[in-house]
């Protein structure tokens, strides 16, 4: 840690002959009502901000999910009870929406996880230019999810789009496939995109968990004669689970609220074929629909609830066995 | 590991890193060449996978006829007075977090992750009516205010895994010494951590940078746009035209790229220990 490196230069006041506790009996009693100003004061900008900013609006917008809220005509806001709810569940797109939510999630996360785990594998070891390289293959973190989209719509551009060129080059396609004009090319089109974006953090999460595991695991692993496939299954992955589950919880929930790459790549087209939950809901936030809106965030904040207590309890059921 | 290294083993790992490199730069290449191209060559057969002439007309379009300099400034003032601000405002509380045991620290940690677990486009709408009735859309200190709020959960998580790498024995020495707890954390803590903090700002400073849905939620006037919400716009119009939205992706990424390319390390540290004890 190059924090602790550098902490040999820095000059501190010299303490050795000075009087250690200058306040004495005191400064003790006021202590307890001290340290509490302190942990107050210290965390009130933050606490202000992300209240008054996050919360306050997350809040007011649940709310909303149960009125008449149409940025379009205010004159009637009434309590509705689940009209909303009713609607949207009664709407094709809120359904199509969903299911390729789940081919979103679940296409996504198991080739980021699967590239992602080999490249931690890979990268364990030095190697020369190792360091390097870790950089280069962090660049799509630097790129907004957005503007990620708006890279590979042109690169799956139809006509233009250099996706089609390679595949023709290599003889794969005889001629340009239409990527993003047609519903199920574009899901695999924005999975493609985002799987290229989400493989970094899945590398650099798995290598971090790696290296947290002993040598001595592999040494007597491997003084047991256990081969290296065995090694990783026995040894390198038991060690690591609570690491990986968390991770993919995290990804999935994550994944599930991500909108931009798509908003960039097809804006939910063609024909609102590509919409997830999220880039829906956003579409109704845009047209005004807050009321709607509101109550798809709802639907979506149930369902990673619903998700994540049956994950953790299927994750936690197998480590007491 | 204990296992000896085979030639053909060598060869498939640097392969398979040696392709993975390939498809993580060739987006980057590719826009890069696009913007490079005249006009004409974009739309032309055989694609040219390097510019027969090099042209920077499209940079040259980009920042005569859309105002796309201006979309920068305020890009860049955005992101910057957020990302500082954002960066001390996270640093003192990341501080108590990691240094102090209190009743309520729990509750704190926890009201910053589910801030990045929820949808918090569920917002979009009421902060769009509370901004209204503050004054606040469509002017700079408002999107900056929105910005800081966004920031400060994850940046509090961060900048305290980074507090946790150093001693707490450093600040007590200076506070037996005399100084506040401000003082000795600025003086004292702030020298110490320098790299963690920078990575922190970068990050910080390129989240608001890229930021898309707040901005375009918030800012209506060409004159205050961003420049992800100017791109948006150039998306919405009836076609694309891809010069200048490859000469404005590349303007955009460029900035953000330099910056990562510094402070990867340390957000990497930053991130997994922030992931880690979440």
């Amino acid at each position: 840690m190059t924090v602790k490196t550098t902490e040999g230069e820095v000059r501190l006041p010299a303490t050795a002959d000075g009087p250690r506790r200058r306040g004495g009996p005191g400064r003790r009693r006021s202590f307890t009502a001290r340290r509490g100003l302190t942990i107050a004061g210290f965390l009130a900008p933050a606490a202000v901000f992300v209240s008054v900013f996050t919360y306050y609006p997350m809040l007011f917008g649940s709310q909303m999910a149960f009125r008449n809220w149409n940025l379009n005509d205010l004159s009637n806001t009434d309590w509705i009870g689940f009209d909303n709810f009713v609607a949207i569940f009664g709407s094709d797109q809120f359904w199509t929406a969903l299911v390729n939510s789940a081919t979103w999630v679940i296409g996504s996360l198991i080739p980021q996880f699967l590239i992602g785990f080999s490249l931690a594998l890979l990268l364990r070891r030095r190697f020369f230019l190792r360091g390097p390289y870790q950089a280069f293959i962090f660049f799509p973190w630097a790129v907004s999810g957005f503007l990620i989209g708006i890279l590979f719509r042109w690169m799956f551009n139809g006509e233009f789009g250099v996706v089609n060129d390679l595949l023709m080059k290599a003889h794969l396609i005889q001629s340009p496939l239409p990527w993003l004009a047609d519903p199920s090319l574009a899901m695999v089109a924005i999975i493609i995109a985002n799987v290229w974006y989400g493989v970094t953090f899945f590398a650099i999460m798995i290598l971090a968990a790696l290296q947290s595991v002993p040598d001595e695991l592999y040494e007597s692993a491997s003084m047991d004669g256990a081969g290296r496939a065995r090694t990783l299954f026995s040894v390198t992955v038991p060690y690591i689970r609570t690491t990986l589950a968390l991770t993919v919880l995290l990804r999935v929930i994550w994944i599930f609220n991500f909108p931009d790459i798509i908003y960039g790549m097809t804006g939910g087209g063609p024909a609102g074929q590509t919409h997830i939950v999220t880039t829906f809901m956003i579409e109704k936030t845009q047209q005004g629909d807050y009321g709607v809106a509101s109550a798809i965030g709802l639907i979506m904040l149930f369902i990673m609830l619903v998700f994540a207590v049956f994950y953790l309890q299927i994750v936690h059921g197998r480590k007491t066995t | 590991m204990m296992h000896k290294t085979t030639l053909p083993g060598r060869t498939a790992k640097f392969g398979f890193l040696g392709l993975w490199l390939v498809i993580t730069l060739f987006p980057l290449y590719w826009i890069t060449v696009t913007a490079l191209k005249s006009p004409g060559a974009i739309y032309k057969f055989p694609l040219q996978y390097w510019p027969e002439k090099i042209s920077f007309d499209n940079f040259a379009g980009l920042f005569n006829q859309a105002n796309f300099g201006l979309y920068m400034v305020n890009s860049l003032v955005a992101a910057s007075v957020s990302g500082a601000v954002v960066t001390v405002i996270s640093l003192l509380a990341g501080y108590i977090i990691a240094r102090f045991e209190f009743a309520s620290k729990g509750a704190v940690v926890m009201a910053f992750l589910v801030t990045q677990m929820i949808p918090a486009f569920i917002a979009l709408g009421p902060l769009y009516m509370m901004m209204t009735n503050l004054n606040l859309v469509d002017t700079r200190g408002g999107l900056i205010v929105v910005y800081i709020a966004m920031c400060i959960p994850f940046s509090t998580i961060m900048l305290r895994g980074f507090f946790d790498n150093v001693p707490d024995a450093l600040e007590e020495a200076a506070m037996i010494d005399g100084c506040s707890r401000l003082v000795a954390l600025f003086r004292v803590l702030v020298p110490v951590m320098l790299p963690g903090i920078t990575a922190a700002f970068i990050f910080n400073f390129v989240n608001c940078w890229n930021e898309l849905f707040l901005s375009v939620t918030l800012m209506n006037s060409d004159s205050n746009k961003t420049v992800p919400t100017a791109i948006s716009g150039f998306i919405t119009s009836y076609n694309i035209e891809w010069g200048p939205m490859s000469a404005a992706a590349v303007m955009t990424v460029v900035p953000t790229l330099i910056m990562f390319a510094f402070a990867s390390k340390y957000i990497v540290q930053g991130l997994t220990a922030g992931a880690v004890k979440g």
